[in-house]
Formats: structure tokens, C-alpha cells, sequence
């Protein structure tokens, strides 16, 4: 029993001391956008000092974060909801009529994301410049969309696997065709699992910088983008930077908070039977 | 049109609604006319340019005061604002691809030659006589210019000097001289450094990088007799005049300087500097306008300005860079592109922001006026000695030896950046102890021989 509750407080340490490691640069980023910048750049470190807005006033002044805000929405959710559509059926054709090629092509899909992106940057550049599709927010989902897409249906694909067989070819001897079976039965059973898939699409969407500095400037920017213009070689910036960044995450860190039941559900999804 | 009566005479009833008629005409023509005017008006006033600029002091306070621009002219300005890395390369991506995204560009002296050489810019020099050109210092329109054409007009330009602690040279009994020498500089700097108070005698750029550390480097090579590349082309990094000067730079970092030099770039000395732990620095002159404002610097009242270290060769001491505005031959709005630069690279520009901001923030290092303007020499005692440096600035010639390229810290081609990236990791890699100085050199020659003569240089 005893042996039993040090293990357990032993568990708790750790998970609490990776917890602090991990949440330590944020925090840090929080505290630095309430300083100025000579205070954020101090030496040693400044742990008291007195907090000020001029950060936040000065990023509203010098940029649009409406504007912004907005663009990385119809991004993180109009590229996660496309995905989603191209990836269910994908993912359900892969996961109970798998061919014999199903895993090549599996592995393959998660082979384009092990090239740097910046590898493929000219020729993305030249056919969104022909399209026409420079700086806006077409343009930007479907690269983003297709950058997740490889991660979405690899998700889909072992959740769905989760889902017995027997209840499809149950419904199938009833009657139920593909869509009947995607939206009635294969969804809702998995559905945990697709809501922390589209969790996780929105986060990356989000957090997405490579492309929309690359092929965005002002019409379709992100908040991803409101950052990177806040980095600065000659000067001081770390507190600017620091609130432009706090403003930039905080929405997702709202979104994290009230969805982090459904996340772990989704995440540990069919890992205890 | 006038009708004639069976009689052949005009009745006046037909001259009325003749008149009706070509008052109605001339009424639907001044509609149409004015319609169009009006369309044409709206359509100049709906002309955007899009801007891609860095994320300098200077540059953010152009753009808060663009909106008077935009009230004045009726064009309306957007703008991406990026750290110059990677402004660099997504400006060179749009530029090479012809993507025509944007209308004005930031770009240096290291890329308006090699631009202006491709054809990839809008040649400047026939600005309106208001502009006065001539009053736009030499030593910048030749750094901004290929075979005679001005490419790019200068925001703000900047060369290298000495920025030391008046109150510790005094109390340690020193003088600084005007024109130091890098043995001067090690001696003062061995009588300043207190490390059990974190003060350090020297403060210089360890980061890696063409322009972070061998914006140093390359002027300690050039003081020590060196050059970036002989007549032929070949690398002089591995030059006795070379390994002499990274050899004295390594020592005095290891000596004088502060810990992890090797990680601090412009801003990590400049926060070194601003907070009193170093007694002296040697970076851009860009730097005397924050040091010396109370409200960004903590020893705004003891720092003192010299000219930048020689050594045995006494030209090449400081470099000369300047941030300017471009018109890609890719942008569809050229005229007013020009007209947007010629307002935020003029006299005017500069006399309001010294006037609203005060002399201080006014962006240095361009005009003559503004050096001639007593309210600027007042508020800016650094004025005298950055005008010297930034006039004395050769970029052809300024080596011991004769060389092949243009510039002073770097050569104006496009495997400049390669060459001096990795020759920066291999200097920060003798600054760590990971390489002994010959071998950072010898490695670094090694690598740029070989991009020099794939690249054609090299016979």
C-alpha cells in the first residue's frame, strides 16, 4: 500500500515537473509581454517589475489583428474541414477494404511530410502565382490542407480501425451503402477520435508559418505571419514580440482549455479496451 | 438639328428643342466626362502599393507616418513587415519568380547590384529636381548603383564606429583615442574588464552569420592588411593577414570579452552595451541613436563615440550598409511606387520626423542636409564622426592589395551569402575552442575556393 502511493506520488512529480518544463516558456512569454523592453531584456532576468500595455497598444497600433485573427480562422478551420471531407472517405476505404498496395500508399501519404517544405517552395510558388492564388485565403488553406492531409488520414485510418467489421457487414446485410455506414454508424462510433483529429488539424493549421510567410502578405496573412513581423536583428523587440505572441496563441490556448476532455478522449481512443 | 419649315424658314419652337437637344447632348457628354473623371479619380485613389520592408527602428516609424502619405497622394499602402532574413528570401523568391506581389522593396547594398545586374529593378536616377539627388551622400549612390544606374534610394545608411563607457575610462585613468587601433583596443579593454562585476572591456559580434560576425570579421581582415578575395578570386580568409586578425579577435573575446560571445549578434551587445556591461563595442553606427536616448539605454549619458579600430592598414575599418527602397520591374504601379520612395527618402521626410520625433530618430546616414542641420548636429553628437566614417566608406577600393570585387565587408555576388555563412560557423567555431583559428580559416577559404570555381570565378 505504501509502496503503492510513493509510486504514485513519484508519477506525480514527474508528470508535474515535465508539466512546468514544458508550460515554463510560455509563462515566460506571458510575463515578458507585460515588461518593457529594457526590463525583457534585463540582466539577470527580471522576475518582479512593474507591468505595463504599451506592448499590446503599440502591436494594435502597428498591426491589424482583426484582420489577422480572422484569416488564421478561415484557415485552421476551412483547411481542417476539407480535409476532413477528403480524409473520412480515404480513411474508411483503408481501414475495411484495404488492398494490398493500402499500406504502401499509407506510408507513402506520410512520406511527403518528411521533406522540408522549403524544398518545394518554388514550384508551389509558381503554380499559385499561375492560379492567381498568391495572398489569399484559397491559396493558403489548400497548401495547409494539404499539408495535414497525411496526418489526418493516418488518425482517421487507426481510428476507424478501432470500429468492429462486424457491425458494418451488419448494416451492410441491411442495406446501409458506404455513405449510409460513414455518416450512421463508422462517425459516431469514432467519433471521439475524428473530433481530436480536427483538434489537432486546427492546431497545426494554426501554428502554421513556413507557407503563409512564404506565399501571403497582406490580404490572406495569419496571425502566424502578425508575429514573424515583430522579430527584429536591429533593436530591441522581445516584449513586442512577446505580446504579439500571446495574442496570437491565446485564441488556441481557449480552444485547448474547453476541448481538453474530448482531445485526451480522442487521443487515447481504443488504447484501453 | 435644325429643321426647316415647308417654307424654308426656321420656327423658333424647332430652334427651342434644337436648343433642348444640344443642351441635353452637352449635358450627357460633361455626365459621361465627369463619370469618367470620377472613375478615373476613384480608380487612381483605389491604386495600392504593397510594401515588403524590414523591421527596423526606422522602418516602423516610416510606416506610421506613411498615412500621410496615403492622405497626400490618395494611394493607399499595405505592408508586410519581416525580420531581414526572411524578408530577404521572400522577396527574393517573388523577385526571381516574377510573382509581381510587390510594388516597393527593402533591399541593401549587397542586393541592389546584383538585382539591378538581372534586370529585376526599375533604374531611379531621374528623380524631379526637388528630390535633389546630389544632396543623397556619394560614398551611398555608388552602393546602391550598377554601371552608373541608381537602383534602390537610401532610407537610412549606416558605417561602423566605436562606442565606449565614458565614466569607466575615466575612473580607470584611460583615454580613448580618435582613431584607435586594435592594439589599442585590447590594452583598454584588459584595464576595463571586471568580470566579478560582469563588465566586459569588449563587446563584438560572435553570431554566426555573412552579415552577424563577418561583418566583423571581414573588418578586422581588411585593418590587418587582408582581403575577402585576391585578383584571381581566391579566398583570403586563409591569408597571414587573416589568421592574424581572427587569431587576435579569438584572444580578445577569450580575454576581454563577455561570456557566450559567441551567440551575440547586433542586438545581444546591444543590450549589453544599453545595460552597462560593456566597456566598449565596435558595431553599426545605427547603434549611437539608441545608446543615446535615455528612454532605450541606461548609460545614455556616458557613452562616448570614436572612429572604428585600424590597424596595420588604416582604410577598410568600417563597413557601409544602408537599407533602401526599390521598384521590382515585376510591380504593375511603377510611377507611383517612385513617387511613395522620393517622399519617404526626402528632405521633407527627414526634416518631420526630426521635428515630430526629434533629431534623434531621424534616419541617418543619406543626406548631407541633415549632418548640415545645426538642430540634428546638437542632438546628435555622434553626427561629425558618422558622416566621416560613412564619406570615407570606399567600396571599390579600401583593401591593402587590389581586388576584384565591390563592397567592404562583402562582395556584391550572389555566393556571398554561401561563403560568408560558413566562413561565420567556422570563426564562431574557433571563438568556442571547437576549431583552432587555422582550421576555421583553412576550412573556410576551402569551401568558398570551391563555390568560386564552380561558379565560374575561378579560371
Amino acid at each position: 500500500m505504501r509502496q503503492r502511493l510513493r509510486t504514485k506520488l513519484q508519477f506525480t512529480a514527474i508528470g508535474w515537473f515535465a508539466a512546468l518544463v514544458m508550460a515554463f516558456p510560455i509563462f515566460w512569454m506571458t510575463l515578458a509581454a507585460f515588461k518593457t523592453e529594457i526590463d525583457a531584456v534585463a540582466s539577470p532576468p527580471l522576475l518582479f517589475f512593474t507591468p505595463t500595455l504599451e506592448n499590446f497598444a503599440e502591436m494594435q497600433e502597428r498591426i491589424d489583428y482583426i484582420a489577422h485573427f480572422w484569416n488564421s480562422v478561415a484557415v485552421a478551420f476551412g483547411a481542417t474541414a476539407l480535409a476532413l471531407l477528403l480524409a473520412i472517405p480515404a480513411a474508411y476505404v483503408m481501414a475495411f477494404y484495404p488492398g494490398r498496395r493500402t499500406q504502401g500508399i499509407l506510408l507513402w501519404m506520410l512520406s511527403t511530410k518528411f521533406m522540408p517544405a522549403v524544398g518545394v517552395l518554388v514550384p508551389i510558388y509558381l503554380l499559385l502565382r499561375d492560379a492567381h492564388l498568391l495572398d489569399t485565403r484559397t491559396g493558403l488553406i489548400v497548401i495547409t490542407l494539404f499539408g495535414n492531409l497525411p496526418i489526418v488520414v493516418w488518425m482517421l485510418y487507426s481510428f476507424f480501425k478501432e470500429v468492429p467489421r462486424e457491425i458494418l457487414e451488419a448494416a451492410r446485410v441491411d442495406g446501409a451503402g458506404a455513405l449510409q455506414q460513414i455518416v450512421r454508424l463508422v462517425l459516431p462510433l469514432a467519433l471521439p477520435g475524428v473530433a481530436s483529429t480536427a483538434l489537432l488539424s486546427i492546431i497545426m493549421s494554426w501554428n502554421e508559418s513556413f507557407w503563409c510567410i512564404n506565399v501571403t502578405e497582406v490580404n490572406a496573412a495569419t496571425l502566424a505571419l502578425a508575429i514573424a513581423s515583430f522579430s527584429n536583428p536591429e533593436g530591441f523587440f522581445w516584449a513586442k514580440l512577446s505580446a504579439a505572441s500571446v495574442a496570437a496563441v491565446a485564441p488556441m490556448l481557449v480552444l485547448g482549455w474547453c476541448t481538453q476532455r474530448q482531445l485526451v478522449r480522442g487521443l487515447t481512443f481504443g488504447a484501453v479496451k | 438639328m435644325l429643321c426647316a419649315g415647308a417654307d424654308g424658314s426656321i420656327r423658333a419652337g424647332d430652334l427651342k428643342n434644337e436648343e433642348e437637344t444640344v443642351n441635353k447632348k452637352k449635358w450627357l457628354l460633361s455626365a459621361v466626362l465627369a463619370a469618367a473623371l470620377g472613375w478615373g479619380a476613384a480608380a487612381q485613389a483605389q491604386t495600392t502599393l504593397t510594401i515588403a520592408t524590414v523591421n527596423n527602428p526606422d522602418m516602423i516609424v516610416m510606416q506610421k507616418y506613411s498615412k500621410k502619405f496615403e492622405e497626400q497622394s490618395g494611394i493607399k499602402l499595405k505592408w508586410l513587415v519581416l525580420e531581414e532574413n526572411v524578408l530577404r528570401q521572400r522577396v527574393t523568391t517573388d523577385i526571381s519568380t516574377k510573382g509581381g506581389q510587390f510594388d516597393i522593396i527593402t533591399i541593401g547594398m549587397y542586393e541592389t547590384p546584383i538585382w539591378g545586374k538581372n534586370g529585376w529593378l526599375v533604374p531611379l536616377q531621374d528623380t524631379p529636381a526637388s528630390y535633389d539627388l546630389n544632396d543623397v551622400l556619394e560614398s551611398v549612390r555608388n552602393g546602391l548603383s550598377y554601371d552608373g544606374k541608381l537602383y534602390s534610394l537610401p532610407f537610412y545608411a549606416e558605417s561602423t564606429m566605436m562606442f565606449y563607457r565614458t565614466d569607466l575610462f575615466k575612473a580607470a585613468g584611460l583615454t580613448m583615442p580618435e582613431h584607435p587601433t586594435w592594439d589599442d583596443v585590447a590594452t583598454l579593454a584588459s584595464k576595463i574588464t571586471n568580470k566579478s562585476k560582469q563588465i566586459y572591456g569588449i563587446c563584438l559580434r560572435g553570431q554566426p552569420g555573412w552579415g552577424e560576425n563577418m561583418g566583423i570579421a571581414g573588418l578586422l581582415g581588411n585593418t590587418f592588411g587582408g582581403q575577402l578575395f585576391d585578383a584571381d578570386w581566391h579566398s583570403g580568409y586563409n591569408s597571414p593577414a587573416w589568421k592574424k586578425a581572427i587569431a587576435f579577435y579569438v584572444d580578445l573575446m577569450h580575454k576581454d570579452g563577455p561570456p557566450g560571445a559567441a551567440g551575440n549578434g547586433f542586438n545581444e551587445n546591444l543590450a549589453l552595451m544599453s545595460s552597462g556591461h560593456c566597456g566598449m563595442w565596435v558595431d553599426a553606427t545605427v547603434a549611437a541613436g539608441i545608446l543615446y536616448d535615455p528612454k532605450r539605454s541606461q548609460v545614455a549619458d556616458k557613452v562616448g563615440f570614436a572612429n572604428a579600430p585600424i590597424e596595420s592598414w588604416n582604410k577598410g575599418n568600417g563597413w557601409l550598409w544602408a537599407w533602401a527602397l526599390a521598384v521590382p520591374t515585376s510591380s504593375t504601379h511603377t510611377a507611383e511606387a517612385k513617387k511613395f520612395i522620393e517622399w519617404a527618402t526626402s528632405k521633407d521626410y527627414i526634416d518631420m520626423v526630426g521635428k515630430t520625433d526629434g533629431w534623434v530618430t531621424a534616419p541617418p546616414g543619406t543626406r548631407a542636409s541633415t549632418y548640415a542641420n545645426p538642430e540634428y548636429q546638437k542632438a546628435a553628437p555622434f553626427a561629425k564622426i558618422t558622416l566621416g566614417l560613412i564619406e570615407s566608406a570606399d567600396v571599390v577600393h579600401g583593401t591593402k592589395d587590389p581586388k576584384p570585387y565591390t563592397g567592404i565587408t562583402f562582395a556584391t555576388i550572389p555566393e556571398m551569402q554561401a561563403i560568408g555563412n560558413f566562413a561565420g560557423q567556422q570563426i564562431a567555431a574557433a571563438l568556442t575552442g571547437k576549431e583552432s583559428v587555422d582550421q576555421a580559416l583553412d576550412s573556410a577559404a576551402d569551401n568558398a575556393n570551391r563555390v568560386l570555381k564552380q561558379a565560374g570565378y575561378i579560371k
